[in-house]
């Protein structure tokens, strides 16, 4: 059942190998041209992608939570949302609990991120905490667990610090070029090598144009594969799919974007930051399946193993599956039809907002007491008097 | 040496090469099998220590479920008799207990008093996460028996299983009907 990743993680690993050797192609195009000899110029390339690599390796996941201005909670600043991680660790056979954050923003998202399972973090907005019940909330955790064990996060930051690259390789190379070509080839006239020269030229400017395109293409649909691996596993590690499918269809319906997301940062994310609405469903050009699709296949699934998804999928899109063949397991899953812990508990929308809210503030350092009229107090951080009148009734309370 | 004793060497070192590689991968399977049930073990152990804290806070408000409330406690209790028995034996008993548990989590319902109850949620919040990491460790020790089992009883492997011991694991069945049953919640009063 494990086999599916590594066999992904080939098929991953060999785009990821296609979009370096485009890299490789404009060091070679760029040292060619410039410096006459094809080495210099890879060696650029190559300095260039390890500098960002290094960076990327090990800030990526500090700088994607300090952009989105997340805050680490423990368990008892949210007991359910820890509750629910630790359950799905368990479920997928992770070694750690990952971090927590909570992302203060009225919009519907999560992000998993991390280098590594044992340095791993999963981020979900307030707003997505407050709308989803818990069937919901546990299938987008078990999405974002899959993505840290399958080891996605690492590959995509890699992919798309490979993509940054290039973009910003060919960018440069090509204006270059291009303007330097215009001036009459100051270079090539010392050598009068005339013809050789422009062919070159022509052929780098057509690469430098084509290849960010191709790496972008390419880079897309890295993501959208480990999207539906990562719907696949959320669906076997809850043994319900319904959960996901429900949660896919209230962030479908809401249509606030992220502030803090940015196109760099866009794949990480449970659902495309930038969706816009009546986009053309299946597209190249996107991070993300377009959510009804997804909703569809987890609905379409007979029971929770993955070829139950393979086969889901193949109905929805009539066509090649989604998941290697070789790591399609015999063994049947059966989704799960009891709620584990019967109906009784779980609250409902109004209770989660005043709840979710209650850890904001508290993040925040606000503390809050509660009068016996019913009504909140939030006492500021900087609040510096010892006691505090309450302005509905006029109770006064001792501040801590 | 003539070729032939050479080749007899190579086929020796590449059988034994074979022979390592098979066995560290059962050992690392049941491993994982020892690992799974310890997660189960420390879910189970969390279970029997919330339950006096349950039956504590919801005495006071369920005066007419004293039946519900002794079944609960009596279920604890052999289960925790029970904590160093076998899968299928321990199953068996936790199946019970959680039969038990749900039959209370379910008259919950007619309490309104109790519902309000923030010690009483805090408490609901906890079992309903230990019931499910309960069956998301069982869930994946079963998975990982299901491996090492294949494992050891599937051509080549079987036969180094065999000289060197590893036996099947067991797996954790609840068995009880209760359990596979959805609660049934009655609103009336």
């Amino acid at each position: 059942m494990w086999e599916q990743i590594r066999s992904n993680q080939v098929r991953s690993v060999v785009l990821t190998i296609v979009m370096g050797v485009v890299l490789v192609l404009i060091g070679y195009f760029l040292g060619l041209y410039f410096f006459n000899s094809p080495i210099a110029g890879l060696v650029i390339a190559a300095l260039v992608w390890a500098i960002l690599a290094l960076v990327g390796y090990f800030q990526a996941d500090s700088i994607l939570l300090g952009m989105s201005g997340a805050k680490k909670i423990n368990r008892d600043d949210h007991p359910r949302l820890y509750n629910v991680v630790e359950e799905m660790k368990i479920a997928s056979g992770l070694e750690k609990v990952p971090d927590i954050y909570i992302i203060d923003d009225p919009a519907l998202n999560a992000f998993a991120t991390g280098r590594d399972p044992n340095k791993a973090s999963v981020a979900i907005t307030s707003g997505l905490l407050q709308k989803l019940n818990r069937d919901e909330l546990q299938g987008v955790i078990g999405h974002e667990m899959s993505h840290i064990k399958n080891r996605d996060v690492l590959l995509m930051a890699m992919c798309s610090i490979l993509l940054g690259t290039i973009v910003l390789l060919a960018w440069y190379g090509s204006r270059i070029l291009f303007f330097s070509g215009m001036g009459g080839s100051r270079r090539s006239s010392g050598r009068g090598g005339g013809q050789g020269q422009i062919i070159i030229l022509v052929v780098a400017l057509v690469f430098m144009i084509l290849a960010p395109i191709f790496a972008q293409l390419i880079y897309f649909a890295v993501s959208r594969k480990r999207e539906y691996l990562a719907d696949a596993s959320s669906a076997l590690y809850t043994r319900n799919p319904e959960g996901l499918a429900s949660a896919l269809e209230k962030i479908g319906a809401s249509t606030g974007q992220l502030k803090s997301a940015n196109k760099a940062t866009a794949p990480m994310y449970i659902s495309n930051p930038f969706r816009q609405k009546g986009r053309q469903a299946s597209d190249l050009t996107s991070t993300h399946p377009p959510i009804s699709e997804r909703i569809r296949i987890l609905r379409a699934m007979a029971g929770a193993s993955f070829t139950d998804y393979d086969q889901a999928y193949r109905q929805v899109h009539s066509g090649k599956g989604v998941i290697p063949a070789g790591s399609l397991a015999a063994a049947t899953v059966p989704i799960r039809t009891v709620k584990l812990e019967g109906e009784a508990g779980e609250l409902n929308e109004v209770q989660r907002a005043r709840e979710t809210s209650d850890v904001m503030w508290r993040l925040n350092n606000y503390n809050t007491i509660t009068c016996e009229c019913g009504t909140r107090l939030r006492v500021p951080p900087n609040f510096r008097q010892s006691q505090i009148t309450c302005p509905h009734c006029g109770r006064t309370h001792p501040v801590r | 040496m003539p070729i032939a004793a050479w080749v007899v060497i190579g086929i020796v070192v590449v059988l034994l090469i074979i022979f390592v590689a098979v066995y560290n991968g059962l050992v690392r399977l049941r491993n994982q099998v020892k690992n799974a049930w310890a997660q189960i073990d420390v879910q189970l152990k969390r279970r029997h220590d919330l339950i006096p804290n349950l039956v504590e806070t919801t005495k006071g408000y369920m005066k007419y479920e004293r039946e519900t409330l002794e079944a609960v406690t009596k279920a604890r209790n052999i289960a925790v008799q029970a904590s160093s028995a076998g899968a299928g034996e321990r199953a068996k008993v936790e199946g019970e207990l959680s039969s038990a548990l749900s039959r209370l989590l379910a008259v919950v319902e007619r309490y309104p008093d109790l519902k309000a109850n923030q010690n009483f949620l805090a408490l609901q919040e906890e079992l309903t996460s230990t019931e499910n990491k309960i069956a998301f460790s069982r869930q994946f020790y079963n998975d990982s028996v299901l491996r090492y089992n294949n494992q050891t009883q599937m051509f080549p492997s079987n036969v180094v299983a065999g000289m060197t011991g590893f036996k099947a694991g067991e797996f954790f069945e609840v068995t009880v009907a209760a359990e596979k049953e959805p609660v049934k919640v009655s609103f009336n009063q």
